[in-house]
C-alpha cells in the first residue's frame, strides 16, 4: 500500500470555511428575526430559571454592566452631595436627604441601550432635573445643562429645553430600592426618552453651561441628542 | 560520541515559523476572548470598567487574527501543514464515529477531527472579523445588518468559547502534543500511536540533521511528565 496519507483528498477544510462563511452571511441579514424569536424564547425560559443564567445569554434580558472608569467609584449616602452650579441665580450643594425632601417623581418605562438590549418596565424615582433647576434659577443666556460624575471621567450633557422635561429625573431609586453603586448610586441621572448612555451614573454636579458641551461618548460616535429610535441611526419603539 | 542509552527517538513535527505563528494567534485569539469576557459578562465588567480602552484591545485583537496566518505563508514546511489540514483523504473516514466509541483510527500529521477545528475554528474568527467590522463603523450599515451582525457576533462568541475550552482541554491532556508546539519535536513513539500514517513518512535522517535539539526536548517532556 502506498497511499500518500497526507496532503491529498478531498478539500473539505476549505468547504468547511466557506460554509461558515456563507452561514454568517445569511445569518447577518435575518439575525434580527432570529433575535426576536430566541429573545422570545429566553424570556420564557429565564422566567423560571432561578439560577439566573441564561441571563447572561445574548438578548437574556439583563442589564449590562458598563463603565468608562477604571473600577466601580463608591461614596455612601452619607458623604454623597450633588452640586448645582454655572449660570445659576443660587448654586447649591445638596446631600442625599435634603435630595428625598423634595417633590419625588416615579417613573416606569422601558430602558433602551444604543447597543441593542432593552430591560422592560424599571422603576425609577428621584427629583425631576427640571425642579433642581427652578430651584437654582438659571440665569438669562444659558442654554444647556453639562453632568458631571464622582468617577471622575464621564460627563454627560442635556439642552436646557431637554433638562426641563418631566422624564428627566436624578434619580435615587431604580426598580423601588436605592441605586447601587454598580448601577450609579447613590443617585444618577435617569433620561427617560432618551438611550440610556445619557443616564450618566455617579451623578455629582450639575452645571448650567452657554452651549452644548458633549459628553464623553458624543466624541466617540454617539449622538448628542439621543431620543430612543430617532438617533444613532437606530428605529427603536420610544421610551419616551 | 557520547549517546545516552536508548534515548526517546524524536522526530520533527513543527518548524519555528509553525510554533510563532501558533503563539501568537493563540495570543491574540486569549486577548480577544478575555476582553469579550469583561466586556459582556457584568460580574467581570464591574470589576475593571475601562469600557472604552477594552473595546479598542479587543477590536485590535480581532482584526489582528489573521496577520500570523498570512505572514506564515511564506514557510513551505507551514504551507504543507495547511495542505495537510484542508485534505480529509479515505483514512478520516470514520475516525470521528471510531474517536467516539473509544478505538484508535490511524490519521496522518493531523487528525480528522484536528482538521475540522482548523477548519471551524478559521471560517468561524473571518465570521466574528466581518460582523465585528459592521460593528465598528456602525454608520456605514443599516440597522438590521447592525442588529443582525451583533446577534451573529454574541452567539458565536459563545461556540468559539467552547472550541477553544475544548482545543486547550485537549491539549492538557496530551504533553507529547505540547511538546510539539514548544519544542517543534515529538517522540517517535508518540506519533506512531496517533499519526501513524505520518510518522512512516519521517525518516530517521531528519532526526540526524537536529542533533541538538532532542536533548532539551526530551528534558522538557520529562518536566511535563512531573508535573
Amino acid at each position: 500500500m502506498t497511499e500518500n496519507a497526507d496532503g491529498e483528498g478531498r478539500p473539505v477544510g476549505r468547504r468547511v470555511i466557506l460554509g461558515i462563511l456563507g452561514l454568517g452571511a445569511v445569518a447577518v441579514p435575518v439575525g434580527a428575526r432570529l433575535q426576536d424569536a430566541t429573545d422570545g424564547l429566553l424570556a420564557t425560559v429565564s422566567s423560571k430559571d432561578p439560577t439566573g443564567l441564561t441571563g447572561l445569554l445574548p438578548g437574556g434580558g439583563g442589564f449590562r454592566f458598563y463603565s468608562v472608569a477604571d473600577s466601580i467609584p463608591h461614596r455612601s449616602p452619607a458623604d454623597y452631595r450633588l452640586t448645582v452650579n454655572g449660570l445659576v441665580d443660587r448654586p447649591a450643594t445638596y446631600t442625599l436627604e435634603q435630595l428625598k425632601a423634595m417633590p419625588r417623581t416615579r417613573l416606569v418605562r422601558d430602558v433602551q441601550c444604543v447597543t441593542g438590549w432593552r430591560v422592560p418596565q424599571t422603576p425609577f424615582a428621584g427629583v425631576r432635573l427640571s425642579h433642581l433647576l427652578e430651584t437654582a434659577g438659571v440665569k438669562q443666556g444659558a442654554k444647556a445643562v453639562h453632568f458631571t460624575c464622582f468617577d471622575g471621567v464621564y460627563t454627560e450633557s442635556l439642552t436646557l429645553d431637554q433638562a426641563g422635561r418631566p422624564d428627566m429625573l436624578v434619580a435615587y431609586e431604580m426598580r423601588d430600592k436605592p441605586v447601587t453603586a454598580a448601577h450609579g448610586g447613590p443617585v444618577r441621572l435617569y433620561a427617560a426618552p432618551m438611550y440610556f448612555y445619557k443616564s450618566a451614573k455617579w451623578l455629582s454636579e450639575i452645571t448650567v453651561t452657554d452651549r452644548v458641551i458633549p459628553g464623553y461618548w458624543e466624541p466617540r460616535g454617539y449622538d448628542i441628542d439621543a431620543w430612543v429610535g430617532k438617533s444613532n441611526g437606530r428605529d427603536d419603539d420610544s421610551t419616551g | 560520541m557520547t549517546q545516552p542509552a536508548e534515548p526517546p527517538e524524536l522526530i520533527r513535527r513543527f518548524t519555528a515559523a509553525e510554533r510563532w505563528i501558533h503563539r501568537t494567534t493563540a495570543a491574540l485569539m486569549g486577548t480577544a476572548l478575555v476582553t469579550a469576557a469583561f466586556l459582556y459578562l457584568p460580574a467581570l465588567a464591574e470589576l475593571v470598567g475601562r469600557r472604552s480602552l477594552l473595546v479598542t484591545v479587543h477590536e485590535w485583537a480581532g482584526v489582528t487574527m489573521p496577520v500570523p496566518l498570512l505572514a506564515g505563508l511564506v514557510s513551505q514546511a507551514f504551507r504543507a501543514d495547511l495542505v495537510r489540514l484542508n485534505r480529509f483523504g479515505p483514512h478520516d473516514r470514520g475516525w470521528i464515529r471510531a474517536t467516539l466509541r473509544g478505538r484508535s483510527h490511524p490519521s496522518g500529521k493531523f487528525n480528522a477531527g484536528q482538521k475540522l477545528y482548523a477548519a471551524v475554528i478559521s471560517g468561524a474568527a473571518l465570521v466574528m472579523i466581518g460582523t465585528g467590522l459592521i460593528m465598528w463603523f456602525p454608520r456605514l450599515t443599516p440597522l438590521f445588518l447592525r442588529t443582525g451582525a451583533t446577534f451573529v457576533h454574541d452567539w458565536l462568541a459563545l461556540l468559539i468559547g467552547a472550541l477553544v475550552g475544548g482545543h486547550i482541554w485537549m491539549a492538557s491532556r496530551y504533553p507529547e502534543a505540547r511538546s510539539g508546539l514548544r519544542t517543534g519535536f515529538v517522540p517517535r513513539s508518540w506519533a506512531r500511536r496517533h499519526h501513524p500514517l505520518w510518522e512512516r513518512d519521517q525518516s530517521a535522517d531528519q532526526q540526524a540533521v537536529t542533533a541538538s535539539a532532542p536533548v532539551r526536548s526530551s528534558a522538557e517532556s520529562e518536566t511535563d511528565a512531573l508535573s
